[in-house]
C-alpha cells in the first residue's frame, strides 16, 4: 500500500483551507505542538505540514494564476529517511507513510536539506523535525466515523481538488483519477518518486456559436413579427 | 521498527454541532472539545451549506477564540480624558447598563432619534431592527450601505430575489457560469463546492474581473474589465442577443412584464408609467382579440413588440420595444463597449453566443410535473443551463445598481431565471417586484415606529423626508441624494453627525463595525471627527458606545464599551426573519449554543439588547404589569411571534415540537435544534423546487409559511416603474413630492433610468482623469475574507502585509519595479506603499488587499506587527463625499439610487517614491493597551493534548 494525496489543480482555489485544517488537527496530534513564533508581532511565523504557493504562468491577458498547495510527497525514495542520523526519520513498510519519531530526533535538518520538496521544518521550541503524516492518527483511528478517517487536509478542502488513497492499488479513486487526468508527480527527474500526484488544469472544447439563428437586425422593432404565446 | 502512533484518547472529549461565524457564510461546524478548550473545528457533513467541508478561516476559529485581543469587561473613557486617548476605567456591567438605559430613556422620552444605532457585520438584524422600532428612532441600519445593497435592490427591483442569500447558480446542472466580479466576499464554502462541480461536469467558468485572484484562478476564461464598466459589457451582450433573435420568447410573454405597455407622453405627467385599466391592472394587446386586455389573465396572448394607441389618444409601446429600441442602438454595440470596458469587441460578442449556444441548444428538463400560477400543468420544468453571481466588484460602484440590473437583464433574456440549471431563488424568496413594506417615517417620544425603518420604496411619497423635502434620517437614506436606500447608509452616519446635517444626534451606537478604520471611507479625517468638539466643549458626537468581542480601532474611540461574546459561546438563531441560509431545494435555519465556558465578565450582544429593551420598558418586550416579557434571548427566540405562529425560528413549532415552518412556540426548541446538530431544513418536495414565481404549489406554500402575503404570481421587471417614478419627480413631471434642490432634479432625471444602462460612475465624472489614471480597487483575501480579524495568528501568518499590485508590463513602463516604493494618490489624499508586479491585473487598474492595516496597539497585536508598519489602507484616499463642485451642496460618494458607498469607484495616480522615501505612510500612533489586556506570548504552542 502506498499511501498519498492527488490535488487537483483545476479547482484549488487557493483557500488555505488545507493548510489551516492541518494546523488545526496536528497542533494537538501526535507531533503536537506546531508551535508559532511572534504570533502577534511583527513577522509571524509558525510550524505548518501544508503550504500553499502561488504562480502565475504566461503574460497578461493569457496569463493563468496556478495554486500550488505542497506537504510531504512521502516518496518511495525517501532520502530524509536515508540521511538521518539517528533513525528518527522512517517510512512505514505498510502504508509507505514518512514519519519523525520525536523521541529520537535531534533536530539536525539534515532532513529538511535531502528534501527537494521543503516538505521538513524545525520546530525551534521542541528542537525537532516535523512534517505531513497523512494524518496516521486518524486514519487508522476506529473511534472516528469510516468517512472521517482522512487526513483533515482532505476533509476540510471546499473545492474537492485533495483525494486521498492508495496509490499502488490501479483500482483505486486516486490511482483511476491520475490516469483519467494525467496526473504527475512533482520532479521526476530527481529520482525520489513521490508519492503524491497532481492533476492539471482541465482544457476545454470550445462551445459552438455556429448553430445559432440570425435575425435582422435591418427590419425595424414594431415590424417584428410577433409570436401568439398565451400568457 | 517503531510502532504505529497512538490513537488520540477521545475519553475527555466531547462533540458539539453550532454554526461558524468566522465569517457571513454560516457553515455548520462540528467541534470537539476538550477541557473547555477547542480540540478540533470540521464542517458538519449534514449540513446544507458547507455539506462537511470548511475554509481556513473556519478552522482557524481556534485562534480566535484564544486572541489576546477578546474584551474582557465593560469599559468607560477615564473621566477628565480625552475621547480616543485610549484611557479607560473597568466598569461592572449593572453600571454600565444602569449609565447607558437612563441615557436611552432620556433620549426616547425627549426625541428617539437622538439615539442612532447602527449594526455591523452581524446576522442578528431582525432583533436589533426590532430594538430601534421599539425605541422609535428611524435611526437603525446594518451596514448593506457600504456592503452590497446595489446588488441586493437591483435583484429585489428586478426579480424578487437577488445574489448570495436569497438566490444561488444551480450547481448542480448549470453548465455555463459567468462570475462578475469580485464573490469570495460572500458564499465562501458553497461557492467552492460549486465550483468544482461545475467543473467536474466540464461546465465552463468565466470570470470577469479586474484581477486575476481568488476564485477566477481557476476560470477556464477571464476577461479583464475595467471597473465600474460592467452595466456596458452586460449591454454589449444583450445587443448581440437582441440583434441575432436570441432570446426566450415564451419566458418574457409568461413571466415577465416585456409585453406590458407604457405610455410614450415625453414632458407630460404619466409618462413612462404601464398603461393600466381602472382597477391598477397593467394591460397588453392581445394578438388574436386585437385590443387592449388585462395583462394579468392567463388566458390573454400579448403582442411582446409593437407600438398602439389608445382609446384616449395616448401612444403606447411594449416594454420589450423600448428594451429593443435602446439596447440595438450603436451605443451598445461590442465595438462601443470594447472602448469603454477595455475587452475586444469579438471576445464580448463571443460569450454572449457560448451563452445562447449553452441555453437554447443545450436545454435540459427535469421531468416533474408543476402547475403554474393559472393553474396550467406542465409535465416539465425547461432548464437552460446558464448561471450568474455578482457581489460587491459590482456593488461599490456608484453605477452598481444599474450594472446589477443590467446583469440580471441578461439572464432574464436567456430565460435563467429559477429554472433548472439557472439562477435559483432561495426561500423566503421570491417575493412580488418590488418587495412590500415602506420604510417608516414618523419618529414620536415614548412611542414604537409604524413600520421597520427600512423598506422598499415605490414612489416618491414614500421618501422618509420631510415637508420641506429635508431628510429625517441621520444618513439621509430615502432622502432625494439616496431614495431607494434599502439597506440604509452608514457610511455617512459619523460625517452627518457631526456636521448636524440634518440634525445632530446624542448617542451613537456601533455594533461590530470598525468605523473608525477599515469600514469607513476617509479614515484619517473620520478619526478627526469623532474627536471634534463644538464650541462649548461638548463632543459634536456626544456619547459613542461600542459593542464588540474584540479591541478594534474603533473601541478605542469609544465613550462605553459593552463586550460581546465569541460565537463559540453564546446563544443564536440564524432566521429566516434575518438574513437567510435557506438552499434552493430546502428552506433552512439555524442556531449558536455555548459550546464553551466563559472566561471573562462578558454578555453576549442579543443578551444585553434584550435587558435594555426591559429597562426601557419597550412595549414588545414588557409585559402589561411593566415587568420585562422575556428572561432573556432563548426565552425570547422561544416565545417572540412576528405573527401568529412565525417566529424566528421555523423548525420544531408547535407545542410538541412537531410543527414545521409555522405553530405555536415550543418551550424545547433550542433542545430540538441541539439535538438536530443546530440547523433546520424543509426539503421542498420537487414540484416547488423550479420556476417559483410563477408556480402555484409553491407560491401557496410560501403564503402559508409567511414568505410573502398572497399566492399571486411574481412580474418579473425588465422594465421598472417605479424608478420611472421617482424619475419623473426629477422632471417636475410627478404628481406628488418633487424635489426642489436643482442637483436632486437633475439626479433622478439622468440616472433613474427604468431600464438598466450605463454611466460613468460620479466620482470619475469628476476627476482629472488624464492626473489619475488608475481604477484602483481592493479586496479582501479567501482566508479572511469577512472574517475581520487578522490578529488571528494562524490567518496572519498567510498574510500580514499587503502591497499594491499593479500590471507587469504597464509597470515597467513607468519604471516602477517589484518591491519599489510609490505615492498612490487620489483627489482625496495620497499614501506610500510598495508595489507587486503582476501579470493577473488589468492593465488600467491597481488593487490591494483591504482590512490588513491595522493601527498599532488593536486588536491584540505587538507595537511593530506587520499590519502596523508594512500593512495600509487604501480608505484614506477614498472620499465620502464626492467631490465639490461650485453653487452645489456636498453630496455622498454613493450609487444616486440606492445610497450605495461607491468606495470601487477610486481613481489615482502612482509614482516612484523619492530615493530614501520607504515604509508605509501615513503611520498612526500607537494605541494604549486596555486595562487587564493580557500579554501577547512571543510563542504560542497551541495543543489541547497536554492533560498526560
Amino acid at each position: 500500500m502506498r499511501l498519498g494525496l492527488v490535488i487537483d489543480l483545476d479547482t484549488c482555489v487557493g483557500c488555505h483551507a488545507c493548510a489551516t485544517a492541518c494546523k488545526e488537527w496536528n497542533t494537538s496530534a501526535i507531533t503536537a505542538p506546531l508551535s508559532d513564533y511572534d504570533p502577534y508581532g511583527r513577522e509571524p511565523s509558525g510550524v505548518w505540514f501544508n503550504r500553499v504557493r502561488h504562480y502565475e504562468i504566461g503574460e497578461y491577458p493569457n496569463n493563468k494564476t496556478i495554486n500550488f498547495p505542497m506537504s510531504c510527497m512521502h516518496c518511495e525514495n525517501a532520502e530524509c529517511v536515508t540521511v538521518c542520523p539517528t533513525g528518527a526519520s522512517y517510512k512505514r513498510p505498510e502504508d509507505g507513510i514518512v514519519l519523525v519519531d520525536q523521541d529520537k530526533c535531534m533536530g539536525c535538518n539534515y532532513c529538511s536539506w535531502a528534501c527537494p520538496y521543503g516538505a521538513r521544518e524545525l520546530d525551534r521550541e521542541s528542537g525537532t523535525m516535523k512534517k505531513c503524516t497523512l494524518c496516521v492518527d486518524r486514519i487508522y483511528d476506529e473511534s472516528l466515523p469510516e468517512e472521517e478517517r482522512q487526513p483533515a487536509c482532505v476533509l476540510a478542502c471546499p473545492a474537492h481538488a485533495r483525494l486521498f488513497g492508495d496509490l499502488e492499488d490501479a483500482q483505486s479513486a486516486v490511482s483511476r483519477v491520475v490516469r483519467e487526468r494525467g496526473g504527475y508527480a512533482l520532479m521526476p527527474e530527481l529520482n525520489y518518486q513521490p508519492t503524491n500526484q497532481y492533476l492539471p488544469p482541465r482544457t476545454r472544447p470550445a462551445i459552438p456559436t455556429h448553430d445559432l439563428g440570425r435575425g435582422s437586425l435591418a427590419r425595424k422593432v414594431k415590424e417584428w413579427v410577433n409570436r401568439v404565446v398565451e400568457r | 521498527m517503531p510502532s504505529a502512533p497512538p490513537f488520540e484518547d477521545h475519553s475527555h472529549q466531547e462533540i458539539k454541532y453550532s454554526t461558524c461565524y468566522m465569517c457571513a457564510c454560516r457553515c455548520g461546524i462540528k467541534v470537539t472539545i476538550e477541557d473547555n478548550k477547542v480540540r478540533f473545528i470540521q464542517g458538519n457533513r449534514n449540513h446544507p451549506i458547507n455539506k462537511g467541508v470548511l475554509c481556513a478561516k473556519g478552522s482557524a476559529g481556534i485562534m480566535k477564540q484564544c486572541s489576546p485581543a477578546r474584551l474582557r469587561n465593560p469599559l468607560l473613557r477615564k473621566p477628565g480624558t480625552e475621547r480616543g486617548a485610549g484611557e479607560f476605567l473597568e466598569i461592572s456591567w449593572d453600571e454600565a447598563l444602569n449609565l447607558l438605559s437612563e441615557r436611552l430613556a432620556h433620549i426616547r422620552a425627549t426625541d428617539p432619534n437622538k439615539f442612532a444605532f447602527f449594526t455591523g457585520r452581524d446576522q442578528m438584524q431582525a432583533l436589533s431592527r426590532l430594538f430601534a422600532e421599539q425605541f422609535g428612532t428611524l435611526n437603525w441600519s446594518a451596514h448593506g450601505g457600504f456592503c452590497s445593497v446595489n446588488m441586493a435592490a437591483a435583484g429585489l427591483y428586478s426579480l424578487g430575489y437577488a445574489f448570495w442569500e436569497f438566490g444561488d447558480p444551480d450547481w448542480d446542472r448549470t453548465k455555463y457560469f459567468m462570475l462578475w466580479g469580485v464573490a469570495e466576499d460572500h458564499s465562501s464554502n458553497p461557492f467552492k463546492i460549486g465550483i468544482e462541480k461545475l467543473k467536474s461536469r466540464g461546465g465552463k467558468f468565466v470570470g470577469i474581473n479586474p484581477a486575476r485572484t481568488g476564485y477566477q484562478a481557476v476560470a477556464d476564461e477571464w476577461v479583464p474589465i475595467r471597473p465600474g464598466t460592467d452595466a456596458m459589457l452586460a449591454l454589449a451582450m444583450v445587443h448581440v442577443l437582441l440583434s441575432r433573435e436570441l432570446f426566450d420568447w415564451e419566458f418574457l410573454i409568461r413571466y415577465t412584464n416585456a409585453p406590458f405597455l407604457v405610455v410614450q407622453t415625453p414632458g407630460v405627467a404619466g409618462d413612462g408609467l404601464i398603461y393600466r385599466d381602472a382597477a391598477g391592472q397593467p394591460l397588453v394587446w392581445d394578438l388574436q382579440k386585437e385590443a387592449f386586455v388585462n395583462g394579468m389573465e392567463s388566458s390573454c396572448h400579448p403582442a411582446l413588440f409593437g407600438e398602439y394607441t389608445t382609446p384616449d389618444g395616448r401612444v403606447v409601446k411594449t416594454v420589450m420595444t423600448l428594451l429593443a429600441e435602446r439596447y440595438l442602438d450603436p451605443r451598445f454595440s461590442p465595438a462601443q463597449a470594447a472602448r469603454i470596458c477595455g475587452i475586444p469587441a469579438d471576445t464580448i460578442e463571443r460569450l454572449a453566443l457560448e451563452m445562447a449556444h449553452v441555453a437554447f441548444k443545450e436545454t435540459i428538463t427535469v421531468d416533474v410535473e408543476w402547475t403554474d400560477w393559472a393553474g396550467r400543468k406542465h409535465d416539465r420544468f425547461i432548464g437552460r443551463p446558464v448561471s450568474m453571481h455578482a457581489m460587491r466588484g459590482v456593488s461599490a460602484h456608484s453605477n452598481g445598481f444599474q450594472a446589477a440590473r443590467a446583469i440580471h437583464l441578461l439572464q432574464i433574456l436567456l430565460g435563467t431565471i429559477d429554472c433548472p440549471g439557472g439562477f435559483r431563488a432561495k426561500a423566503p424568496y421570491p417575493r412580488p417586484v418590488p418587495a412590500p413594506g415602506k420604510p417608516a417615517k414618523h419618529s414620536a417620544p415614548n412611542t414604537p415606529l409604524d413600520s421597520h425603518p427600512l423598506g422598499f420604496p415605490t414612489a416618491p411619497e414614500d421618501l422618509v423626508i420631510d415637508d420641506n423635502g429635508r431628510p429625517l434620517r441621520i444618513d439621509k437614506a430615502y432622502s432625494w441624494e439616496a431614495p431607494i436606500a434599502n439597506h440604509g447608509l452608514m457610511h455617512m452616519v459619523i460625517t452627518n453627525a457631526v456636521n448636524g446635517d440634518p440634525y445632530p444626534i446624542d448617542t451613537l451606537l456601533f455594533f461590530m463595525a470598525n468605523m473608525a478604520w477599515n469600514s469607513s471611507m476617509n479614515t484619517v479625517n473620520i478619526q478627526e471627527m469623532l474627536r471634534a468638539k463644538d464650541d462649548t466643549g461638548e463632543y459634536k458626537i456626544p456619547f459613542l458606545v461600542v459593542v464588540d468581542a474584540f479591541h478594534s480601532e474603533t473601541v478605542h474611540f469609544a465613550d462605553l464599551v459593552l463586550p460581546d461574546t465569541t460565537y463559540l459561546e453564546r446563544y443564536d438563531a440564524i432566521s429566516l426573519l434575518d438574513r437567510p441560509i435557506s438552499e434552493p431545494d430546502a428552506v433552512c435555519d439555524s442556531i449558536r449554543h455555548p459550546i464553551l465556558e466563559l472566561d471573562r465578565n462578558v454578555r453576549p450582544w442579543q443578551e444585553v439588547l434584550i435587558d435594555l429593551a426591559g429597562r426601557l420598558k419597550l412595549p414588545a418586550f414588557t409585559n402589561p404589569d411593566g415587568t420585562p416579557k422575556y428572561t432573556g434571548y432563548k426565552d425570547f427566540i422561544i416565545r417572540y411571534e412576528r405573527s401568529p405562529g412565525i417566529g424566528f425560528l421555523a423548525g420544531w413549532r408547535g407545542a410538541d415540537g412537531s410543527q414545521s415552518l409555522r405553530g405555536e412556540p415550543n418551550p424545547q426548541q433550542w433542545e430540538r435544534y441541539i439535538e438536530n446538530q443546530g440547523f433546520f431544513q424543509y426539503h421542498l418536495p420537487k414540484s416547488h423546487r423550479y420556476m417559483r414565481f410563477a408556480n402555484r404549489d409553491y407560491l401557496e406554500f410560501a403564503r402559508d409559511a409567511g414568505f410573502i402575503a398572497q399566492a399571486e404570481p411574481i412580474v418579473i421587471e425588465l422594465y421598472s416603474e417605479a424608478i420611472q417614478r421617482f424619475r419623473l419627480a426629477g422632471l417636475g413631471l410627478y404628481d406628488g413630492p418633487q424635489p426642489q434642490d436643482p442637483v436632486d432634479r437633475e439626479r433622478l432625471a439622468t440616472y433613474f433610468d427604468p431600464l438598466p444602462d450605463y454611466y460613468e460612475p460620479l466620482e470619475q465624472q469628476r476627476i482629472d482623469k488624464t492626473a489619475y489614471p488608475f481604477f484602483a480597487v481592493n479586496q479582501r483575501p479567501m482566508m479572511m475574507y469577512h472574517s475581520w480579524d487578522s490578529q488571528n495568528a494562524w490567518l496572519r501568518q498567510i498574510i500580514a502585509q499587503n502591497h499594491i499590485y499593479m500590471n507587469r508590463a504597464k509597470g515597467e513602463s513607468l519604471g516602477i519595479h517589484d518591491d519599489d516604493w510609490v505615492w498612490v494618490e487620489s483627489h482625496n489624499g495620497k499614501i506610500r506603499v510598495q508595489v507587486k508586479l503582476i501579470e493577473g491585473c488589468q492593465e488600467d487598474t491597481v488593487w490591494t488587499w483591504n482590512g490588513i492595516g491595522k493601527q498599532s496597539g488593536t486588536w491584540g497585536l505587538k507595537p511593530g506587527a506587520a499590519e502596523a508598519t508594512q500593512g495600509f489602507l487604501m480608505n484614506h484616499l477614498i472620499s465620502e463625499l464626492l467631490p465639490p463642485k461650485a453653487g452645489e451642496r456636498r453630496l455622498t460618494n454613493s450609487d444616486p439610487i440606492t445610497g450605495q458607498a461607491a468606495w470601487y469607484d477610486l481613481m489615482v495616480r502612482i509614482t516612484p517614491a523619492a530615493p530614501g522615501e520607504e515604509g508605509v505612510w501615513p503611520t498612526f500612533e500607537n494605541v494604549t493597551p486596555l486595562p487587564g489586556a493580557p500579554a501577547k506570548p512571543d510563542v504560542l504552542r497551541y495543543n489541547t493534548r497536554t492533560r498526560s
